[in-house]
């Protein structure tokens, strides 16, 4: 029997049954109205810059640029037509299809209640200008695409890791970065605080959490069997049993058991 | 086993040994009026800050990582875990950007039904940001009246879904449920009480000196802050600028329901405060009319869209072609089609919106959560410097963020 093939650039969920003949439906891409808001603000966009693609999707206008530009396209819309708001930014992995990251920068006009796409395609390791200067709220956007996409930005007045420690290796929310964390990620805390040379005494992270280990004498008790704790294991299954006994019967100081027929119950909410 | 020399506590970039009078002070992350994981470093020369650096991510979970490995439905009780103050405005955000995406009608009963219960969430966290933000800057029987009113809107949640912080009460399509025997009565019973209570928080507050002396005048976020730094909700509407999606953008019932959106232009905290009181009388408003709503509306309570949404529970039981989709929406998950939307709601702490890009997969290929808190904490960098030490718990407590959704 084969192994079965599982990409290194992809190692997130998949469908794991899709018909051979089943084709995804599109949601629809509609063209930009000849006049409107919408018409104006890529009129605006096409005059300082290079405009790729443009439609409406949803109700919202997505225009796509070449990523060189994005500093003046957002300009443009910023300062000509009151785009005043970066509501959001980040980066979408496409690097096991296409080599890059799709940016895109969700803006917001506060007069008209209108909301623009700007996307653009980045190769790999290929950085795009910082729009920090025209909107604060990129600061943190892009810290935040650095650290968890690894998509580089120049010009950015403090990039350094947001979410991540600072001294992390990879980016975690790149296709190819396993949910569970890779070797950096797993062996973190303990490389860090007890060297490399204690990956064997501590063993890996258990990320089970219900999981119980009848022979692990340091963690779990075993009622009616005990043992000093951290005694080997085969001394557990020799030892004779111990009475279970419970701290209550004998009573416990300012503590009361439970009776139902001394307590009393409310018939409504007070 | 544990050698002393590796664990030397290392500080970012960071010199704690300076020339000038600087002095350089760790806030949290495990200050109790940080509101949750927040540390900040601030730079301080005596008592007035000259720089501050905050430092997030102890919380963070990689919710949008663990998204592109859920299926939809799946994904919907970690949103709980965002905003865990108003759990139902993360739940209904994200049902909401997958209903767009899809292309999905909601049926008329599951809409009263959800903008009731995303009314009483706001009117929740609101109440909790009052008891919070009144303990931090010392009024401490505020706390205690506004956890009373906070515990009947929370039994309410209780009544209707059974949890009281992680409620998951809405679902992609609709609502699972019917409202209780009883229910309204109750929910109208609390809301006609709310405005005497909410009045005497505000005699013990509005006029109360000490309260104006610590709120007026402190973390002023001037109009082109507020805009620069992408500040939604009370944030925007206390600089003076009115926007409200509800009102711009309306989605649910929004459109057809009457509600005024209180706009302030002191920029301070204390003008913040007063539209949270404001804006939880029409919250109370707007409870009232949906509670006359109800009654007209059909029984359905899911959409009818059997390639995205399960068949009925009884349906299930006695079809099979709804027992067939319902086993292959459970196992493999839906299927939306190819796109992507980005669809802005608005939460109690400011605009919620959700990305997604769908490749037509049942699993999302990227879902981007704009959280507000995330904005209303970065914008501390920038409001901080020139403030006084004392301030800076007033601050915090007049951004209302919560880290669960700055984090993520």
């Amino acid at each position: 029997m084969m192994r079965p093939y599982t990409p290194k650039d992809n190692v997130q969920a998949k469908a794991y049954y899709t018909d051979r003949f089943w084709v995804a439906p599109r949601v629809p891409e509609e063209p930009v109205p000849e006049e409107g808001v919408y018409a104006e603000d890529l009129a605006a966009v096409k005059a300082c810059c290079k405009v790729l693609k443009a439609y409406i999707q949803r109700g919202q206008l997505v225009i796509y640029i070449n990523p060189e530009d994005n500093f003046e396209a957002l300009k443009v819309l910023k300062e000509e037509r009151w785009y005043e708001m970066l509501s959001e930014m980040s980066a979408v992995d496409f690097l096991a299809e296409r080599g890059g990251f799709e940016l895109f920068y969700q803006l917001l006009n506060l007069n008209t209640a209108k909301r623009i796409r700007v996307k653009c395609f980045v190769e790999e390791n290929q950085a795009v200008e910082s729009v920090n200067p025209l909107f604060r709220s990129a600061d943190w956007a892009e810290r935040e695409m650095w650290d968890l996409m690894g998509v580089k930005v120049n010009n950015h007045p403090y990039m350094k890791r947001l979410i991540m420690p600072d001294d992390w290796e990879g980016h975690p929310l790149r296709k190819s970065y396993p949910l569970e964390g890779d070797e950096f990620a797993q062996w973190y805390e303990v490389d860090k605080i007890f060297g490399k040379e204690a990956r064997d005494i501590i063993g890996p992270e258990n990320r089970d959490p219900a999981r119980i280990d009848r022979y692990d004498t340091e963690r779990f008790a075993r009622l009616g069997h005990e043992v000093p704790r951290g005694a080997p294991a085969e001394e557990a299954e020799k030892s004779e049993e111990t009475p279970v006994r419970y701290q209550e019967e004998e009573g416990v100081f300012l503590i009361e058991k439970f009776s139902p027929e001394r307590s009393k119950v409310l018939e409504r909410r007070k | 086993m544990q050698q002393t020399n590796k664990l030397r506590p290392f500080f970012e970039n960071l010199e704690f040994e300076r020339d000038d009078n600087h002095m350089v002070i760790n806030f949290g992350p495990q200050h109790p009026s940080a509101h949750g994981q927040l540390r900040l470093i601030l730079e301080l020369d005596g008592e007035q800050v000259v720089r501050a650096v905050p430092d997030i991510g102890y919380l963070h979970r990689g919710m949008e990582k663990m998204a592109e490995n859920m299926i939809y439905n799946e994904f919907l009780p970690t949103t709980d875990r965002m905003d865990y103050i108003a759990a139902t405005a993360n739940n209904y955000g994200f049902a909401l950007a997958v209903e767009r995406l899809i292309g999905l009608e909601v049926p008329r009963r599951a809409q009263v039904i959800r903008t009731m219960l995303l009314e009483l969430n706001r009117i929740i966290s609101h109440l909790f940001w009052l008891a919070t933000h009144a303990l931090d800057v010392g009024a401490m029987s505020v706390f205690l009246y506004c956890f009373r009113e906070r515990e009947f809107a929370m039994d309410l949640m209780e009544d209707y879904c059974g949890a009281r912080l992680t409620h998951s009460a809405v679902r992609i399509g609709g609502v699972p449920l019917d409202l209780p025997e009883g229910w309204l009565g109750a929910l109208a019973k609390f809301v006609n009480e709310l405005p005497s209570n909410i009045k005497d928080y505000e005699d013990l507050l509005t006029e109360n000196r000490i309260w104006r002396m610590r709120l007026e005048g402190v973390g002023v976020v001037p109009p082109e802050m507020a805009r620069s730094w992408g500040c939604t909700g009370i944030m925007l509407r206390g600089s003076g600028i009115e926007y409200d999606i509800r009102k711009e953008e309306p989605y649910e019932l929004y459109d057809e329901l009457e509600f005024d959106i209180p706009v302030t232009d002191t920029c301070d905290s204390y003008g913040r405060y007063k539209l949270y009181m404001e804006e939880m009388r029409q919250s109370v408003r707007i409870i009232q009319q949906l509670i006359a709503m109800y009654d007209d509306t059909p029984p359905e309570l899911m959409a009818h869209a059997p390639q995205y949404i399960s068949a009925p529970k009884e349906d299930i039981m006695t079809q099979n072609y709804s027992l067939m989709q319902h086993f292959v929406l459970v196992t493999q998950g839906m299927r939306p089609p190819v796109g992507e939307v980005y669809v802005p709601t608005e939460s109690p702490k400011g605009e919620l919106g959700f990305y997604i890009n769908s490749q037509g997969e049942p699993y999302p290929y990227r879902l981007k959560m704009r959280a507000p808190s995330f904005w209303h904490c970065g914008i501390l960098q920038d409001l901080l410097p020139g403030t006084y030490i004392a301030d800076i718990v007033t601050i915090i407590g007049s951004t209302n963020i919560v880290f669960g959704e700055i984090d993520r």
